[in-house]
């Protein structure tokens, strides 16, 4: 499942770790990246390709809240609502975003496009506040720079 | 949209060594003609207990949090040891307030690896992990980037800089979890399990990663070490507060004009920190109460602030702790009782629910702050609050459970007044519940 790329990366990792547990996370992620989401299936496709019981593999995924085991909105916008950000107005910011989209945070809109929740700290307090989209931060935030973020996602 | 360092330099003489102002210094070429490598250089011309009586000897403490010594820790490692031992650098950098690891990685990431291969050839280790959070994917693929321009220059590998000293260093990404800060939880997560502590003893250096000798340090820490190697453990320890010397990363957030990371010796005072590096509060407010270190330092209250110094031993006089130097100013006009449910709320999300104490105990201080929050509170329930901080401090695996209880503590004992006004203005009459 996972594709020849990848498969060479995990060759190429298995010469770093001493046990092919230690591989668990990493190809989670690799599946992750390729498929958005980690399936059922894909667990036990992971399972057979390092040799670790499917049980171990579900325990890691429902433990880790960046591992998704069911499919989730194209884009998932994550507003962080922690000390540093409060402060700065970000729940304002989460209020905004949650009347331009239409659903309140942890929710998926109906076309799933859009889906909306609060975050722990990301590590952009002297930015904040601030919101993610996959991997990319968007930081400093305003009501416009929100507005823009989102009409260019439309 | 990321940061830049700030340019403070009007208001110290200090030039800085760790996030120095040097354009496109995380190029390896920028790096290497900015005398980058050359502490490793020299590291591989000493013995390895040298290079560690050096690290001890400049009294560096851990930037994680706990400001353990340094170079003690490296000497737990065994000597003889027929396992193969381990390093892990902790950049899983989750403390909320916390956000210096991310600048040494974007602005300085060689200065990292250099750090990481100097600390295996002192510990004769062959594998070393950086652990990443999973945010910090962004972050994730520069620190790459770096580490195979390194690999390319031979200086991470087999036979580096044609000596006998080999080492390879990967990254480990995490995937959202708090906990994976806590440094057995860390190696849990390497060896791909849940991110659950471990019951110490036995320590890391014992019985670590897979049963083997294990070092675990902090990015910011690992960082400092060709600065000592460098310049020498006599002038780094000459840096700053005596007994918690050298350069410190200081991040600023919350109500303060210019917030971000400042470079600077330890030992500055708090206010200037607040006043002058971090441009003073906007509208001229007052502060009316300071996380020094996170938000799971002993919180300051704003009139309590004055000779107080941002390094472990002032800090550690006044009640809380250095931390990871992540300050966090609240202005005259913040609900702290909104920001204390708030910090309850992410620790209850973020117990890995080992022991009962924290599991538990973390959702019933959620809840109660949110009765306070709510103005549904009563006066018992700021005994009961207190009842429950003091059951789960020092009664778990982990310090979670701690840094859960420590902010709640201190937040009654310094801000009696905030609890007791939210229960006078409370619509629930007593004995409702």
């Amino acid at each position: 499942m996972l594709s020849e790329e990848n498969k060479n990366k995990v060759e190429e990792l298995r010469k770093r770790y001493p046990t092919s547990q230690a591989l668990v996370l990493p190809v989670l992620w690799m599946i992750q990246e390729q498929e958005g989401y980690i399936s059922e299936e894909s667990m036990k496709y992971a399972g057979i390709l390092l040799d670790i019981p499917f049980s171990h593999i579900l325990g890691v995924v429902t433990f880790y809240s960046m591992l998704q085991n069911e499919a989730v909105g194209k884009h998932h916008i994550e507003v962080c609502t922690n000390v540093s950000c409060i402060l700065r107005g970000s729940g304002k910011i989460l209020e905004h975003i949650e009347k331009r989209l239409g659903i309140t945070a942890g929710e998926i809109s109906k076309d799933k496009k859009w889906i909306l929740s609060e975050a722990e700290c990301m590590g952009s307090c002297g930015t904040a506040p601030m919101l993610a989209i996959g991997d990319e931060y968007y930081e400093s935030l305003t009501m416009e720079k929100v507005d823009k973020l989102i009409d260019s996602l439309q | 949209m990321s940061l830049q360092p700030a340019n403070t330099e009007k208001l110290t003489t200090w030039k800085r060594v760790i996030l120095p102002d040097v354009l496109d210094l995380h190029k390896i070429d920028v790096y290497r003609a900015n005398d980058g490598y050359i502490a490793l250089k020299k590291a591989l011309e000493m013995k390895p207990d040298e290079v560690i009586d050096e690290v001890k000897k400049s009294d560096l403490r851990g930037r994680g949090g706990a400001c353990f010594p340094t170079g003690l820790k490296w000497s737990f490692m065994p000597k003889n040891s027929d396992k193969p031992k381990y390093l892990c650098v902790n950049g899983d950098e989750s403390e909320p307030g916390t956000f210096k690891d991310r600048q040494i990685i974007e602005f300085n990431p060689h200065l990292l690896i250099e750090g990481t291969l100097i600390a295996c050839y002192a510990m004769e280790i062959t594998t070393a992990y950086i652990y990443m959070r999973g945010e910090y994917g962004k972050w994730i693929k520069m620190l790459q980037k770096a580490i195979d321009d390194a690999y390319t220059n031979g200086l991470i590998g087999e036979k580096i800089l044609g000596t006998n000293f080999s080492t390879h260093i990967t990254i480990h990404r995490g995937a959202g979890a708090y906990i994976c800060g806590e440094e057995s939880a860390l190696m849990n997560s390497i060896e791909g399990g849940r991110g659950y502590p471990r019951v110490r003893p036995p320590f890391p250096a014992q019985f670590g990663l897979w049963g083997c000798p294990t070092t675990i340090n902090n990015v910011e820490t690992i960082s400092n070490i060709p600065i000592i190697i460098d310049n020498g453990w006599k002038w780094y320890s000459q840096i700053g507060a005596v007994k918690h010397p050298g350069p410190l990363l200081v991040g600023v957030s919350g109500h303060v004009n210019n917030p971000g990371i400042f470079e600077m010796p330890t030992g500055e005072p708090l206010l200037e920190v607040i006043h002058k590096w971090a441009g003073g509060i906007p509208g001229n407010k007052g502060i009316k109460a300071v996380f020094p270190g996170g938000s799971s330092t002993m919180i300051l209250r704003g009139d309590q602030l004055e000779g107080i110094r941002m390094d472990a031993e002032s800090l550690k006089a006044a009640d809380s702790s250095v931390g990871t130097a992540g300050i966090i100013v609240m202005d005259s006009d913040t609900d702290l009782i909104q920001v204390i449910a708030r910090i309850a709320e992410f620790y209850y999300r973020e117990s890995c629910g080992q022991c009962t104490q924290c599991r538990e105990g973390t959702i019933w201080m959620y809840k109660i702050l949110k009765r306070f929050e709510h103005f549904e509170a009563n006066l018992e329930d700021i005994n009961l609050l207190m009842d429950i901080a003091n059951n789960i401090e020092g009664n778990t695996i982990c310090a979670l459970g701690d840094a859960a209880a420590l902010p709640v503590q201190s937040m009654i004992k310094r801000f009696p007044e905030e609890f007791e006004k939210r229960v006078r203005q409370s619509r629930v009459p007593l004995g409702v519940y």
